[in-house]
């Protein structure tokens, strides 16, 4: 208990002083996470939009594997990934392991078919609702996607936001294809690890507080875009 | 200059089958350009699905549906609400000034012909409110004046006064005779028949999809043509 207190206790002065080491790691964390979050955002919202609005042969089977993506263990991406990107890969001359491009790269593996999958869903769900309305307005595909995306930006948003709690989370395909190289790949998780694997508990400590402290943000603009939701929508 | 309507509609052996399913089977009758148009008939006799193929929601299996003339923006000359209103997550005011600006309205435009449509309707006192947190009757009324902003040529209506209580499907009813006398053509399905009585000029009377009497409100009413439609009016026809 004495340890843990000490660690805590070292913890919050790291915190409090705004440690370089520490605030590199942060900064670094948020930077690959969310540019993975807009890119995997892009692609998975757009994908989702064309799969709600379109009817073509082997859709439902590329829902199917949407929906089976969601759940890919990140070790598994991080594999592939790191396999695609090694010397020997078919994307070796790239030069990108060991770089934030390739947790980048991994993370957006892992988010588009999570963030797509979810947002389908929920674009189907409204276009059930508003279909025959827009039909009846004689809206195009376009404008009533449109329309659609607007409808729904709460859920969607909760779908972003939940797509980056998963990104800034992930350590185990960001740890085989970024190396968890100091002041290079070293993020939030990968350093969790190791420090404890290390026994340095207070840097450990620290990250894990802040990792928290993202985890209780994000759950907080779930609650209030939920809010803002219900009383904007009726 | 006034816009030439696009009725009178001729509809001619309309039909829809689902697999081997026939829900309509060969109803032709004529919609003229005015006035109040009653779908009557009970549970599943067809009078939704009447409604969308004339909407242009549903394409027919056989028959053909005859416009006075086509223009380019057919279905922007029509407007149709549903039995259950599909409003959008946005003020009572932001509902009206979609639909008017989708239709090519400026700005300026939709905002007055929102303020006169609210007004119109009663629903001006609301007009800030999410469309969605309004009452059943007002909703339904918003509903209404969202289709009728556009100046239809005809307003389909889907059983607009079910699920009401007797005052705001009277407000809603008030609302239809109002939407008539402006100039618009509505065709109004309903099973309810005090409304079809206090608001239709005509009727079309359907049972199992088929057509079994178009005509003269009052002639129907007096005289039902059948023992069906008369088994209809004493309220002994289930389906």
């Amino acid at each position: 208990m004495d340890e843990f207190s000490a660690a805590a206790s070292l913890a919050f002065t790291l915190l409090a002083k705004a440690d370089p080491t520490l605030v590199d790691i942060v900064l670094r964390s948020l930077r690959v996470s969310l540019s993975a979050l807009a890119i995997a955002g892009s692609i998975g919202l757009l994908l989702a939009a064309l799969l709600t609005v379109t009817r073509f042969t082997g859709r439902t089977l590329l829902i199917i594997g949407i929906n089976a993506a969601m759940g890919l263990p990140p070790v598994v991406v991080g594999l592939a990934v790191y396999l695609l990107l090694s010397r020997a890969g078919p994307l070796g001359d790239w030069g990108l392991l060991f770089s934030p491009t390739a947790m980048v790269i991994a993370q957006v593996v892992l988010l588009t078919p999570l963030i797509c999958g979810l947002a389908r869903q929920t674009l189907e769900d409204a276009w059930r609702e508003y279909g025959e309305l827009f039909a009846s307005l004689g809206l195009n595909h376009f404008r009533a996607l449109c329309t659609l995306l607007v409808e729904t930006r709460y859920s969607l948003l909760t779908t972003l936001l939940a797509g980056f709690g998963r990104a800034i989370s992930e350590v185990g395909a960001v740890l085989i294809v970024g190396g968890n190289i100091a002041h290079v790949t070293r993020v939030m998780t990968t350093t969790i690890a190791m420090e404890t694997s290390r026994g340095n508990l207070a840097l450990a400590l620290a990250l894990g507080f802040i990792l928290i402290l993202l985890a209780l943000i994000i759950n907080a603009g779930v609650f209030i875009t939920r809010e803002i939701a219900q009383r904007q929508g009726g | 200059m006034a816009r030439e309507s696009i009725l009178p509609l001729r509809c001619e052996g309309l039909s829809f089958r689902v697999g081997d399913l026939t829900l309509l089977q060969e109803v032709s009758f004529t919609l003229g350009q005015t006035g109040v148009t009653a779908v009557l008939g009970p549970n599943g006799a067809g009078k939704t699905l009447l409604l969308k193929l004339c909407h242009g929601l549903l394409a027919p299996s056989a028959g053909h549906l005859q416009w006075r003339y086509r223009p380019a923006d057919l279905r922007m000359r029509q407007a149709m609400v549903f039995q259950k209103p599909i409003l959008l997550r946005r003020s009572v005011a932001a509902n009206i000034e979609y639909v008017l600006r989708v239709r090519g309205m400026s700005r300026a435009e939709s905002d007055a012909r929102t303020h006169e449509m609210l007004r119109l309707t009663g629903l001006a006192e609301f007009a800030a409110r999410p469309a969605r947190a309004l009452s059943g009757g007002e909703q339904q009324r918003l509903a209404l004046a969202r289709a009728w902003a556009t100046a239809p040529d005809v307003l389909f209506l889907d059983e607009p006064g079910a699920n009401l209580d007797p005052a705001a499907a009277r407000a809603v009813e008030e609302l239809i005779c109002t939407i008539a006398a402006s100039g618009t053509k509505v065709v109004l399905a309903t099973h309810d028949l005090a409304q079809a009585r206090r608001t239709a000029q005509d009727v079309l009377f359907l049972h199992r999809g088929r057509l079994r009497a178009a005509g003269a409100a009052t002639d129907f009413f007096a005289s039902p043509p059948d023992e069906t439609a008369a088994a209809f009016l004493r309220g002994e026809l289930y389906w």
